[in-house]
């Protein structure tokens, strides 16, 4: 049995003014097997957010529905953990409480917690900086206690929207292989939304290629890249053919959406 | 000179002092210069003997710590009802569309305008002058922090939500810490706002603090006292507003940059 099952999702919002409802999802239908890493690959604006959105429970599909484990989704709850790509620690709680919320939200007591959120901080290499507040890190190291945060609730899947979207392209390679090293290691369902290619391809174990919007899934690329995987293997033969593949893909999609657009 | 260009901290407090120092010099000079009649207008110096007079033989500072508890006083009672409405108000949209249409008139409602009926209702006494305070405070207080809560960033309410937080969850401990920098900013600056009541109060119907001591030297011509009082009220005022900022900066380091 798939671990997430996406049925026959759309989302249409309403028009602005007595305008035209924009339809932002196409139905799509989609599969995730358990321990999964797939990214979502799409232009801005194809609506790949907000199936991811979708899923989370944060937004309601206009039609369809999501299966997690069997059970219909239709509100937001710990067993899907997200990373937005905004920054999104609370401001008034340090690194360790930040990590620490999910757990506390359960009513786990407080020694508990403790041993928990330490692992995750060590995890994440935050050693160190477990008591300092959001505004003092970078953004790196904020996106790394987010995804600490996440992953401290042991959710059944997790999500990520464009996580590494904010950061300079040194540290958005730093943070692709400290996830996807987590990923190897400790085998999580992950659903990854990026219109980077690179980055689609270097964390996947498949992607998903989305239109123009409104969005549907326009091809479905398994990557049998081995792992671990390696900064280095971005310049490989194999990693540069489905690169010019997925590339030509979205180069399509991407002129569309230009073309959509009022002059 | 460059627009938006800021100036070097000794300059800037050298300038802030200087207009001070023309200020004072000005009044010295219409005062003392003969330029007006001392009849309306007392002289720096005779403000200041005045005022020693004031603490030492009337014992002003009996009036003074009056008014700094009617100020605090009203002021706490507004706080602790303004503060969980505005609140309830900002987090639950149903409270908002109940309260806010009502809050929004009752907030030009001049505090001034009711201290007859407080009077009426309350008597002279100390009641009264809280009473006073209370209404001119309550309704800003309710409305500010309902649309600071109102504003709450939405990407932490959803972080949270994703987290397992439950609904009354999201309330206490997502909005609630979130705004509580803003809420306290909010009660600093309505405590300001409360010191021009509290005079008010006490220029109708009183019998003490320094808006009575300023009503009573009005008809003794006793210039020199009125601008004393003023001058403490302003001393008093920003006192408070430096220990407040100090407290606030104290109580939430996370805010600071």
């Amino acid at each position: 049995m798939s671990k997430l099952l996406i049925e026959n999702v759309s989302r249409t919002f309403a028009g602005v003014r007595g305008g035209q409802p924009v339809k932002a999802l196409m139905p799509i239908d989609l599969a995730v097997a358990a321990n999964d890493f797939i990214t979502i690959l799409g232009p801005s604006g194809c609506g790949k957010s907000t199936l991811l959105r979708i899923v989370a429970g944060l937004e309601a599909p206009s039609e369809g529905r999501v299966l997690l484990d069997g059970k219909a989704v239709n509100r937001p709850g710990p067993d899907r953990g997200m990373v937005f790509q905004s920054y999104t620690l609370f401001p008034w709680l340090t690194v360790a409480e930040n990590i620490a919320f999910g757990l506390r939200e359960r009513g786990m007591v407080e020694k508990e917690r403790d041993g928990i959120v330490a692992s995750y901080v060590d995890l994440v290499g935050l050693t160190g900086f477990e008591n300092h507040w959001p505004k003092q890190l970078s953004g790196g190291m904020q996106q790394r206690t987010a995804i600490a945060r996440a992953l401290a609730n042991d959710p059944e899947i997790l999500l990520l929207d464009e996580p590494f979207g904010a950061l300079d392209n040194q540290t958005r390679g730093l943070m692709q292989e400290l996830l996807l090293g987590i990923w190897e290691r400790r085998k999580k369902t992950v659903l990854f939304v990026t219109h980077d290619i690179e980055e689609a391809i270097f964390m996947a174990s498949r992607v998903i290629v989305m239109t123009a919007r409104p969005g549907r899934i326009k091809s479905d690329v398994a990557v049998d890249l081995p792992h671990p995987r390696h900064y280095t293997l971005k310049t490989s033969p194999e990693f540069s053919a489905l690169k010019a593949r997925l590339t030509e893909d979205i180069r399509v999609e991407a002129m569309r959406t230009a073309q959509a657009q009022p002059a | 000179m460059r627009p938006l260009h800021p100036v070097p901290p000794g300059i800037r407090t050298v300038l802030g002092i200087s207009f001070f120092v023309l200020f004072v010099a000005f009044w010295a000079w219409i005062t003392l210069g003969g330029h007006v009649n001392r009849i309306f207008l007392a002289d720096p110096l005779s403000m200041l003997r005045d005022g020693w007079r004031l603490l030492v033989e009337d014992r002003f500072w009996l009036d003074i710590l009056i008014t700094i508890w009617r100020v605090f006083g009203g002021f706490l009672l507004a706080s602790v009802v303004a503060v969980p409405l505005g609140i309830a108000m900002g987090a639950w949209k149903p409270v908002e569309a109940f309260l806010e249409p009502f809050v929004s008139f009752a907030r030009y409602l001049p505090a001034s305008a009711f201290i007859p009926l407080l009077i009426l209702w309350a008597g002279i006494g100390e009641l009264e002058k809280l009473l006073v305070i209370f209404v001119g405070s309550v309704f800003q207080i309710i409305l500010i922090i309902a649309v600071k809560v109102g504003s709450t960033r939405r990407d932490l309410v959803e972080a949270a939500y994703t987290l397992g937080s439950t609904n009354n969850g999201i309330v206490s401990r997502v909005i609630m810490p979130a705004n509580a920098p803003e809420i306290a900013e909010t009660l600093r600056l309505v405590l300001g706002w409360a010191w021009t009541y509290v005079i008010v109060a006490e220029l109708i119907g009183s019998s003490s603090g320094i808006g009575y001591m300023i009503i009573n030297s009005q008809s003794r011509l006793a210039t020199g006292q009125i601008i004393f009082g003023i001058i403490i009220i302003g001393l008093i005022g920003l006192l408070s507003d430096f220990a407040f900022k100090a407290f606030n900066r104290w109580l939430f380091p996370w805010s600071l940059a």
